[in-house]
This record gives C-alpha cells, sequence and structure tokens, in this order.
C-alpha cells in the first residue's frame, strides 16, 4: 500500500489538471497543462514498477513525447493559424466542470464496485484513468475549435495511458509503444485537418464540417 | 473437381481482364469477357456432367481465417444438376452477348433520328410508354462500358457455382450476397435511366431482405448444431416439429424472395427486364433456380416435416403460377411479360415440390416420386426455354429497337431465324409436344392424377381440383405465348423502325438455335430428361430415386410421339412448299376490314388481345389502369386510350407498407445532425450506459 501514495498523489494532481483543462478558456495554458499532466504521468512508471529498464523506456518516451514533442507541435500550431485565446464552447465552462466533477465521482464509485485483484484494491489508479478518459470525452463533445479537439483527444490518451500502467508489466513493450505511436499519429493527423479546414473554410470551427452531412 | 477449379479460374481470369482494356478497348474487352465466360462454363460443364454420369460426390476443404467459415465444397448430383442449366445458360448467355453489347450502340445510331414528340404530346399519358423507349434509345448511345459488364457477368456465374457447390454456411452466405451484388450491378447497366435504377433498388432491398431470412437461418442451425459445415447439420434432423417448422419458414421466406414466389415477386417484373437480355435469361433461368436449390438443400437437412409443409409450398405455387401468367398476359413490354412468366413456372416448380412434400409426408411414394421428377425436370425445362425466350426477346428489341409489343408488328418476315426460334420457346413453354416443357408438365400432372384416383373423399378432390387450375395456367400460357408471337411477329410492323429490323447475328443466332435444340432434344428423349432427374432426386428422397430409375416409369411413349408428330409437321411443310411451287405469294393488306387506306394502327394492339381473359376472368384487384378512349358523336375528336398494368401486390401492399415504414423512421433522422460534437455525445453517452449496466451486474 505504501508504494502508492506518492504515486496517488500524482494522480490527484492529474484530477486537478483534468478540472483546470475543462474550466480554461486560453489555448496556450491548456497545451502547457497538458504538457505537464503529460509529464506528471511519465513519472508513473517509475513509482509504480521501480527503476527498471523497462519502465525508464517508458518513463523516458512518454516524457519526451506527452511532455515536449506534442505540446511543442501543437503550441507551433496556434501559433502559424493566430488563435490565441478564444474558445466558443457549445456547453459553457461552468456547466462542463459540474459534468466533470459528476462523471469523476461516477468514476470513483464505479471502480469500487469492479472485481480487482488485491493489489489494485484501494488504488487511485483504476478511477483517475477512468475521470480523464471522461474529460477528455467532454472536452471532444463540447468545444468547438480543432485545437481543441485535439487537446481532447491527448486528455483521451493519457487516460489510456493510465490504465496502461497497471498493465505494463503483464503488456509487452509494443504495445505501449503502440499506444504512444497512436497518439503521434493522432497529432499529425489532426495538424493536417487543422491546415485543411483553416485553407477549405477559412475558420478553425469544426462545425463548420456539418456542411458536409449527407 | 478439376474441371471445377478450372471453371472458378477463367470465370476470375475473365472478370479482371475484362477491365483491363478500359474504355478504348471495347472490342477487347467483349472478346476477352465473353471467351472466358464460354470457356468457364465448357470446362463446368464437363464436371458438372462427370458427377451426373458417375454418381457420387466430390468434397474439397480448405481452411478460412473467418470465425465459423471455411472454404469447403461439394459438388455432388444435386449440385451437378443445378449447375447443368447454369453453364448452358452461361454459355449461350456469353456467345449472346458478344453480340448484343457490341452492336447496342451501333444500331440505335443507323435507325437515324428518332421522331421527335411535341410539348402537347408529351405530356399526354398515352404517350409516355414510347416516351420511355424513346428515352432507352438516347441512353444506350453514352454508355459503353462492355468491359465492367463481362466483369460482373463472369462473377455472376462464379458466385452462382459457389452457391451452388458451397457446403458451408458462411461461404453458402458469402455467395449468396456476391451473387446478390454482380446480379444487382447486372441489372443497373443502363444506369442512365431512371427506371433501371429504380428497379435496380427494389431488387437490392428485397434480395436483402431476404437474406436477412438467411442470416437468421444459418445462426440458428449454428446454434444448434455446433458448426456452420453442412455435414453437421445433420444434426437439424432431431428437431423438434415447432423448432422445424420456424427453419422451414425462414428458409421459405428467405429464399422465396430470390426466387420469386408469390408475395415476394416484386422485384421481379421489374429487375429482370432491366438487365441486358441475355443477363435476364441467366437471371430469370438460373439464378432464381439458385434459391431452389438452397431451399431443396437446407430442407433435406431438417426432419421430414409434417403434411402442411408442402401444403403451404402447394398454396403459394398455385396462387403464384395463376397470378403470374393473368400479370403477363396484361404487359405490352416483351420481357415484362416473359418476366412474369418466371414468376408462374417458379410457382409451378414450387407446386410439384410442395406436392412432393405432402406426399411423402403422406407416405403416397408413387405421386411423390412423380411429383420430385416433375418438379426437377420442368426446373431444367424452364431454364433452357425461358432464357430461350428472353434471347430472342432481347433479339427481337436488338432488331426493331423497342420493348413495347405495339411497336413491333411483321417481325417474321423480316427476321425469320429469331421468328422460328421464338415459336420454339413458345411452343416449349406452353408444354406442346415436340418440345421438352411437355414432359415435365406430364409427370406433375401425373403425379396428381396418381394421388387423386388412388385416395378418396376430401383428400382426393384437392389433388383434382389442382389439376383443373393447372389446366387453366396451361391455357393462359397459350394466351400469352400467342400474344407475343401474333402481336409481335405477324401483321404487319406498326411502328417505322420495325419495319427496317435487321436480323440477329451468328453469335445471336447461333446461341438462340443452341438452346432451342436443347428443348428440341429434351422433347424427343424423355427417358434421359428423367435419368437426369432421378440422379439429383438420390440425395432428396433416395426411395424415389430409386423408383425413377426403373424404366417402366420411362415415358418413352412421349418421345415417340413427339418424333412423329415432329415428322408430321416436316412432311407438311415439305408438302405445302411443294405445293406452292415457285409462285410468288400475292401480297395484300392484314386487318383490311373493308377501309380504302387500312394501316397498321387499325390492327389488334397487345391490351385487346387479352381483353377477353381480362375482363371475363380476372379478379378486379388485377384490373389495370386505363384512361378511357371512348368516342361519342360521329366526327369524334382524336382521343387517345392508355393502358398499365403495375403490379398490384407491389402497388398495394409493399409500396404502402413501405411509404409507412419510411414515414415512421423519419423521426429518427434528427439523431443525425452532421456534428462531430454530437456523435461524440453519442458515444460516450453507450460508454457511461455500457459502464453503469456492467456495474449493476
Amino acid at each position: 500500500m505504501d508504494n502508492y501514495n506518492p504515486a496517488n498523489l500524482l494522480l490527484l494532481l492529474v484530477i486537478l489538471f483534468n478540472f483546470f483543462l475543462l474550466g480554461s478558456s486560453r489555448l496556450g495554458a491548456c497545451i502547457r497543462t497538458v504538457a505537464i499532466q503529460g509529464g506528471i504521468l511519465s513519472l508513473l512508471p517509475l513509482f509504480l514498477h521501480g527503476f527498471s529498464g523497462h519502465s525508464l523506456i517508458l518513463a523516458g518516451g512518454a516524457f519526451l513525447l506527452k511532455g515536449l514533442a506534442i505540446p511543442f507541435l501543437l503550441l507551433r500550431a496556434i501559433r502559424q493559424v493566430q488563435i490565441k485565446r478564444e474558445m466558443e464552447p457549445l456547453i459553457g465552462y461552468v456547466p462542463t466542470l459540474l459534468l466533470g466533477t459528476l462523471a469523476t465521482a461516477g468514476a470513483f464509485i464505479f471502480s469500487d464496485r469492479l472485481p480487482l485483484i488485491e493489489v489494485h484494491h484501494g488504488s487511485l489508479f483504476i478511477p483517475v484513468g477512468l475521470a480523464t478518459l471522461a474529460t477528455g470525452f467532454l472536452m471532444l463533445i463540447t468545444r468547438r475549435k480543432a485545437i481543441t479537439q485535439a487537446l481532447g483527444y491527448l486528455i483521451f490518451e493519457n487516460g489510456v495511458f493510465i490504465f496502461g500502467m497497471l498493465l505494463a508489466e503483464a503488456m509487452p513493450l509494443m504495445v505501449e509503444a503502440g499506444v504512444l505511436l497512436d497518439l503521434l499519429v493522432a497529432v499529425f493527423v489532426m495538424g493536417i485537418v487543422m491546415h485543411q479546414i483553416n485553407r477549405e473554410f477559412s475558420s478553425m470551427n469544426i462545425g463548420q464540417l456539418s456542411s458536409l452531412r449527407e | 473437381m478439376n474441371f471445377l477449379f478450372a471453371a472458378f479460374f477463367l470465370f476470375g481470369l475473365g472478370a479482371l481482364l475484362a477491365v483491363i482494356p478500359g474504355r478504348t478497348g471495347a472490342r477487347a474487352a467483349t472478346l476477352l469477357g465473353s471467351a472466358s465466360g464460354i470457356l468457364g462454363c465448357l470446362c463446368g460443364l464437363i464436371a458438372a456432367g462427370q458427377r451426373l454420369l458417375g454418381g457420387g460426390a466430390e468434397a474439397f476443404f480448405m481452411p478460412w481465417s473467418m470465425p465459423g467459415g471455411a472454404f469447403s465444397l461439394r459438388l455432388d448430383e444435386l449440385s451437378a444438376f443445378f449447375l447443368l442449366p447454369l453453364f448452358i445458360v452461361g454459355l449461350a448467355g456469353a456467345l449472346y452477348g458478344a453480340e448484343y453489347m457490341k452492336d447496342l450502340g451501333k444500331t440505335k445510331k443507323a435507325t437515324g433520328p428518332q421522331p421527335e414528340l411535341n410539348e402537347s404530346q408529351s405530356n399526354n399519358r398515352c404517350n409516355r410508354g414510347f416516351l420511355r423507349f424513346q428515352q432507352y434509345m438516347k441512353g444506350s448511345k453514352e454508355r459503353r462500358r462492355p468491359g465492367l459488364h463481362w466483369t460482373w457477368y463472369n462473377l455472376l456465374i462464379l458466385s452462382m457455382t459457389l452457391v451452388v457447390t458451397a457446403a458451408n454456411g458462411l461461404l453458402f452466405l458469402f455467395a449468396w450476397e456476391c451473387m446478390s451484388l454482380t446480379s444487382f450491378f447486372l441489372v443497373i447497366s443502363e444506369y442512365d435511366l431512371a427506371e433501371a435504377v429504380e428497379a435496380g433498388w427494389t431488387y437490392l432491398l428485397a434480395t436483402h431482405l431476404g437474406a436477412a431470412f438467411l442470416f437468421a437461418f444459418f445462426l440458428s442451425a449454428q446454434a444448434l448444431s455446433g458448426s456452420l459445415e453442412f455435414a453437421s447439420f445433420q444434426a437439424l434432423g432431431q428437431l423438434s416439429l415447432p423448432a422445424a417448422s420456424a427453419l422451414f419458414l425462414l428458409l421459405l421466406i428467405g429464399f422465396g424472395s430470390k426466387a420469386g414466389i408469390f408475395p415476394f415477386h416484386v422485384w421481379l417484373p421489374d429487375a429482370h427486364p432491366a438487365a441486358p437480355s441475355h443477363v435476364s435469361a441467366l437471371m430469370s433461368g438460373v439464378m432464381v433456380k439458385t434459391a431452389i436449390y438452397g431451399l431443396l438443400r437446407l430442407y433435406s437437412f431438417l426432419p421430414t416435416g409434417p403434411a402442411w409443409w408442402g401444403g403451404l409450398l402447394m398454396g403459394i405455387g398455385i396462387i403464384g403460377a395463376l397470378f403470374g401468367i393473368a400479370m403477363a398476359a396484361l404487359q405490352r413490354d416483351v420481357k415484362r411479360s416473359l418476366a412474369y412468366s418466371t414468376v408462374e413456372n417458379i410457382g409451378l416448380i414450387l407446386l410439384a415440390l410442395g406436392f412432393w412434400m405432402q406426399s411423402r409426408a403422406a407416405g403416397h411414394h408413387v405421386a411423390a416420386a412423380f411429383a420430385l421428377a416433375g418438379g426437377l425436370i420442368h426446373l431444367l425445362n424452364h431454364a433452357l426455354f425461358k432464357s430461350l425466350l428472353f434471347m430472342g426477346a432481347g433479339s427481337l428489341m436488338h432488331g426493331s429497337g423497342s420493348r413495347d409489343l405495339n411497336r413491333m408488328g411483321g417481325l417474321m418476315r423480316r427476321m425469320p431465324v429469331t421468328g422460328l426460334l421464338i415459336v420454339c420457346g413458345g411452343l416449349a413453354i406452353s408444354a406442346l409436344p415436340p418440345f421438352n416443357g411437355l414432359i415435365g408438365e406430364w409427370f406433375i400432372y401425373r403425379a396428381l392424377l396418381e394421388s387423386g384416383t388412388a385416395l378418396s373423399g376430401l383428400a382426393g378432390f384437392f389433388p383434382l381440383v389442382l389439376i383443373g387450375l393447372l389446366a387453366l395456367v396451361g391455357g393462359m400460357v397459350l394466351i400469352v405465348m400467342t400474344r407475343i408471337i401474333g402481336i409481335a411477329l405477324a401483321g404487319e410492323p406498326r411502328s417505322p423502325e420495325a419495319a427496317k429490323a435487321h436480323e440477329a447475328g451468328w453469335p445471336m443466332g447461333s446461341a438462340m438455335a443452341a438452346l432451342a435444340l436443347l428443348c428440341l432434344g429434351g422433347g424427343l428423349m424423355p427417358a434421359l430428361l428423367l435419368q437426369v432427374a432421378g440422379r439429383a432426386a438420390t440425395m432428396l428422397d433416395p426411395g424415389a430415386a430409386t423408383m425413377l430409375a426403373d424404366t417402366a416409369f420411362a415415358p418413352w411413349w412421349l418421345g415417340l410421339m413427339a418424333v412423329l408428330l415432329l415428322g408430321c409437321i416436316l412432311a407438311a411443310y415439305g408438302f405445302l412448299r411443294w405445293r406452292q411451287g415457285g409462285d410468288p405469294v400475292p401480297a395484300a393488306a392484314t386487318w383490311g376490314c373493308g377501309f380504302a387506306f387500312p394501316t397498321s394502327r387499325m390492327s389488334y394492339t397487345a391490351e385487346s388481345y387479352t381483353e377477353l381473359p381480362q375482363s371475363a376472368m380476372f379478379c378486379s384487384c388485377m384490373n389495370p389502369s386505363t384512361e378511357d378512349g371512348r368516342t361519342i358523336g360521329f366526327f369524334p375528336e382524336a382521343k387517345c386510350f392508355s393502358f398499365e398494368a403495375p403490379d398490384p401486390v407491389l402497388e398495394r401492399v409493399f409500396r404502402p407498407f413501405f411509404r409507412w415504414a419510411a414515414d415512421v423512421c423519419s423521426g429518427f433522422r434528427g439523431l443525425q445532425a452532421g456534428q462531430l460534437h454530437v456523435y461524440l455525445l453519442y458515444i460516450f453517452s453507450a460508454t457511461i450506459l455500457l459502464l453503469f449496466w456492467v456495474g449493476q451486474r
């Protein structure tokens, strides 16, 4: 139980960052927050599995991608397309925060009911993973800008990463690498899509995509 | 089996090669596509012939990465019996299509500019039919992609072969869907015509709804027997009666919608005429029979059912036969009329097979054997003469530029070979000697008589009533065929295009002639037909098969009679020619009626020919919609009369139903917001609900 404590502390931080992301309107701050969240997540394997080669590689890779490379790409993207802060959410910030709170509470209640193995009882990994997934989802649903959509996917991936931590021993390295690679590809695709949207519709609102219906 | 694989290979190769030349090399594409089709069919014929002559079964198994599926084939007598018409018609169709597809655009140019109708005329309902045909001709100049056509044609034969030889449920469904899709693309090959596309959609909808029932059947069969292999379906033989009956009904609806049995035939009269004629022949002659194959094959795994299974089939069959032939008499489009006649013939086949099931369940083995033989022989015969007639109709269309009977006329003199072959097909379909149509129907009558005379009371009454109804159907077939022959071939041309009609070339002529010769051969050698049917029956009903193998049942005298009759006809023809000598026949106006300047417009039309049966016999729900052209007074103004006979089941049952269903379902359209957020919201809520559901357990 003891060796979970620092990890649990980090996970609580992750939840705080989740709330910040749901409530903030400044894109730059959001991207940096996601970067910090990613950096915190990259420490998790070390706390969970000790200083083995595998966990070092995982932590290093996650830190480089989640903490440095992707935020850098996204920051460059917002600099290029000249959108600084304005977000026009479909659902306001306060209702989104409330929904996020509800989802987090639901995640904690739900994970208590799961038939887990003994070691994972009382750990925060499952509820925080679920809560982060829900945060990513909420971000995807409520935000209009393509760049916040990309952020939503990133947060979603962070949730998946937290889940993956529990299985890092059981899962081969390939799967972990797959998760990270997935992420990278997603960001590239979103970047391309954003530029396309920008060029074609002279707007970064994905709402314009609805003209493609039918 | 090796020849079968060679056939598979050739069809696949042809499908691939035909698209390579593209838009420019139409001639090369036609050559490659039709040549590989012909060669593949020849290989397949050898494979099927070996099985029919030698008996026994061959199997092939190869694992497939699909769950539950395996590439498992089985070629036994029943499969070979259904492969026989498939490859014969496929071969004739490939030969026929080589000319038909090549000349389709060219002949239209040769006929010169079409008479344009002015605005007031085109609003007139009477000219709508004509306009449609005019549109058809215009459209035909645009479409020139024979390559793609040959790809679909070869793939259609390939998938039908696979349907008939598959021994695994998943492979069967896979081949079945391929067959539906390739034939759908062939139906809409004139996709610039709204009519053809609409027919295609109706067909696709009907065939998919039917396939849903087949999926239900195979899924429950897998659940009950533990595997999708046909070999393990033997376990279905121990089912209880209600379960087996449910499975049987699934089969009947699923295959019935493809075979065009009575209430599910609605797609057939639209789709078959829309396709090119050799494809109509293949679809009408063979594709609907693959559904009968499926029904028989999968029925053979079920326990021998109660008598009402057969009774149900018989009821559907006789209603379908009467309905189909009555509707056939009302159509002015030749191919549509022939398509309705397919509904009628499927009804007859179903009647015979239903009678087989019923008699077997009741223990009347002689009647059962006769009924099974009648059904199978009629199935084979129908494939031959119906494809002959469809190809003949295509040839008339090719020569005169129209599918409308009222725009043909006088074609016997202009297209003597096609005309003669159509008359042969007409004799065959009307079950007249010396052609093959008689043999199958003779067995059906024989079976009904057998049980009608052996049984007493009400049980014996029903077969006798059916005999009367069958005779009625037979008479109606004669009306339909004399109508087509009389209106299209005899008399004077009813349109300028018909007057300039040209005879079909040798590929089309020889394809039709080969089919006509086979029809004649079947009529002259009924014992051979019986033997082939007996082979196919070994798997379905061994008792009946041994009974049929007994030569005492062979109606050799039917063949003898046919030979004598043929001799008499030839002798009479020779005598007439001899008596006529070299004298020219004096030409006089037909249907002159005392007018000074008679025109062909005074002659009987296709509609007036069937007025008597229509007003005296048909029930009112079948009445065509007419726009009255009654004239009043001594100097009446110009009037016109129009006549349309849409399918009553489609118009009164299916169309209202689907319109209602569409209205109900349109409420759900709001769900499709076209916004990514909303779709994500759906996913999110579904995930949450699922999590709650899991959490509850």
